[in-house]
């Protein structure tokens, strides 16, 4: 298929459709509305269904049945609106059914504004909803990144049987580059866990997140944790770029990791060698890696970058056992970091020491 | 006054694009087409050629990367810039200045109008139609044949059409603004090209420029050439400026 111009909010609905996504339950949301426009437009092409729920509550308990009946199926909305799915969310991890989530991030707390931000990071990583839970986080850092991911998503949640959320934000939503499609067969495993009835006469299936005996609730517990643990050794991505000489690593994810690799190449021409490892899976969170390149010598700090006060540092600083300095630097409230002033960051830091 | 103020050139290359004759001219298309960065470049050289001009951002469908994020350099250049009330201010609220009625009446502007997207995003110039009845305006409608619901002749003539119907104008002139972003080669440009004069024909609606950074437009076979329209980009992500 040739290369289109697309939105990263177009190419994330595209790359479900060609996933073999079908259920789409959403509420309209800036920044990223463009998902459920295009999915509305394009899901009863091919067979699909798109529901405007009437809140995003009802849209996360749409795609709740859905997923409990065994379809493809997502939803999508920004900071606030994914707020009021946690606890749809929670009750999704508890019964393990696989869904797509989609968080185009936007400013917040509240009500906040509709520029882009990455302070969900706590919220998507950490838990979000109430209860023992994980949920698989992806953070692609750009439009072709972001349809690649969509569609290992998909495959990611039904291996697992387990919620995964793309988390954006408004600029990588917003913003448009070419994309290709590599049309590929999909293959959708078998569910044989899914509740659609028992006219073959074969027992009942039964959805649930409901556990009244403390030790089977304890048991299922511990069981969701066994496999969280596959999760952490199977699918942890991340990208590392200029790390093998670098003094100084950069820790960023999405935008700004974008924003950090045209910086180190400025570093670069001003004999400063900075380096930038950036999680595309934020939870599993790329430990090892981190582990890695701060046990070596060359590597005398590390600069977190967030479009937030500070959520990911604690999980660099987590990593690394803070053998190392872990600095900061971020803008929040819908505030994107500047090439210009990230730079003067660096030479700061580098001159402190 | 219902006047056409002609512009004289002198003789240009093709890095230099010729602007129509109208007083006002409408950017309308599909989201993404390119209407912005058409309507920017257009006003640009509106102001070289030496007219007063101003640039209307009725954008009300989008709140990133629209033609009020340039405000300064459109200043810059000589040209006012009238904004939605809340543009760029993190409110969502779709609300257009009464500032607007005002280029109906002082007619020394040339004046430029950047609609938002789509069917939806046209429905703002409605409020604005007798004015435009009484005027010489253009409307042009912005294809970029790459861009998604906008690969085919019937989807790109359902979205004019429907421009149209929610606009209640009628679109006057074609721009194939076909591209790939920072990855756009003469061929991308040219691809779009055939399907372009198909929709020029079925609708009978001349194509009135080809649109692309100057040193792909500047290969155009000389059939083409003067309908050069080379563009600049302005609405870079913040890792590229």
């Amino acid at each position: 298929m040739a290369k289109v111009l697309m939105k990263g909010n177009e190419a994330i609905a595209e790359a479900a459709i060609q996933a073999g996504c079908r259920y789409f339950f959403g509420y309209p949301i800036t920044p990223q509305n463009e998902i459920p426009a295009y999915m509305a437009k394009m899901l009863p092409k091919v067979g699909g269904s798109f529901i405007q729920a009437e809140s995003e509550v009802s849209a996360i308990n749409m795609v709740y049945g859905a997923a409990g009946a065994g379809g493809r199926v997502m939803t999508s909305s920004s900071s606030p609106g994914i707020s009021l799915k946690q606890e749809g969310i929670s009750y999704i991890a508890g019964a393990e059914l696989p869904c797509l989530i989609v968080n185009i991030v936007r400013g917040g707390p509240g009500l906040g504004g509709i520029q882009p931000a990455q302070s969900d990071y706590f919220q998507a990583v950490k838990g979000g909803g109430h209860g023992d839970y994980r949920v698989v986080v992806l953070a692609p850092a750009g439009i072709q990144e972001m349809a690649d991911l969509v569609i290992d998503a998909f495959d990611i949640a039904d291996r697992y049987r387990n919620p995964v959320m793309i988390m954006g934000d408004g600029m990588l939503g917003q913003m448009m580059e070419p994309v290709e499609f590599a049309k590929k067969e999909v293959t959708i495993s078998e569910k044989p866990w899914a509740t659609i009835g028992n006219k073959e006469g074969k027992p009942r299936n039964i959805i649930n997140s409901l556990f009244l005996d403390t030790q089977d609730m304890e048991n299922h517990v511990l069981k969701l944790f066994e496999k969280y643990k596959e999760i952490e050794k199977n699918e942890v991505r991340v990208e590392c770029y200029n790390c093998e000489d670098a003094e100084i690593i950069i820790a960023a994810y999405g935008t700004t990791a974008r924003i950090a690799k045209n910086v180190i190449q400025k570093a670069g021409a001003q004999g400063i060698k900075v380096g930038l490892i950036r999680p595309i899976t934020l939870w599993p969170f790329p430990t090892d890696v981190f582990k890695k390149w701060a046990e070596a010598d060359h590597v005398k700090s590390f600069l977190t970058v967030e479009m937030s006060m500070g959520q990911m540092i604690e999980d660099v600083r987590l990593s690394i056992k803070d053998t190392k300095p872990v600095h900061f630097y971020g803008r929040t409230g819908g505030m994107v970091p500047l090439p210009g002033d990230l730079l003067k960051e660096i030479i700061k830091i580098r001159g402190e020491k | 006054m219902g006047n056409n103020p002609s512009i004289r050139h002198t003789k240009k290359g093709s890095e230099e694009l010729e602007i129509g004759p109208e007083r006002i001219a409408i950017f309308t298309g599909h989201f993404g087409s390119g209407k912005t960065e058409t309507a920017i470049n257009y006003s640009i050289a509106s102001a070289r050629a030496g007219k007063k001009t101003i640039i209307v951002d009725l954008d009300i469908v989008n709140p990133y990367f629209r033609s009020t994020d340039k405000k300064d350099v459109l200043n810059n250049a000589g040209i006012e810039v009238i904004s939605p009330n809340f543009a760029g201010t993190g409110l969502d609220v779709p609300s257009l200045p009464a500032r607007i009625y005002s280029v109906f009446q002082n007619k020394e502007y040339r004046v430029v109008f950047d609609v938002g997207g789509d069917d939806i995003g046209a429905v703002a110039l409605g409020s604005f139609n007798p004015y435009f009845k009484q005027e010489d305006y253009r409307m042009y409608y912005v294809i970029n044949v790459h861009r998604p619901l906008s690969g085919n002749k019937k989807d790109i003539i359902e979205m004019l059409r429907s421009i149209e119907n929610h606009s209640r104008l009628g679109v006057t002139h074609l721009i194939n603004n076909s591209n790939l972003s920072y990855e756009t080669t003469f061929y991308d440009i040219i691809k779009g090209q055939p399907m372009v004069e198909e929709v020029s024909k079925e609708c009978n609606i001349p194509i009135a420029y080809i649109s692309g950074m100057p040193e792909v437009i500047g290969n155009l076979p000389p059939d083409l050439k003067a309908k050069a329209f080379p563009i600049n980009i302005f609405l870079h992500p913040i890792w590229d400026q």
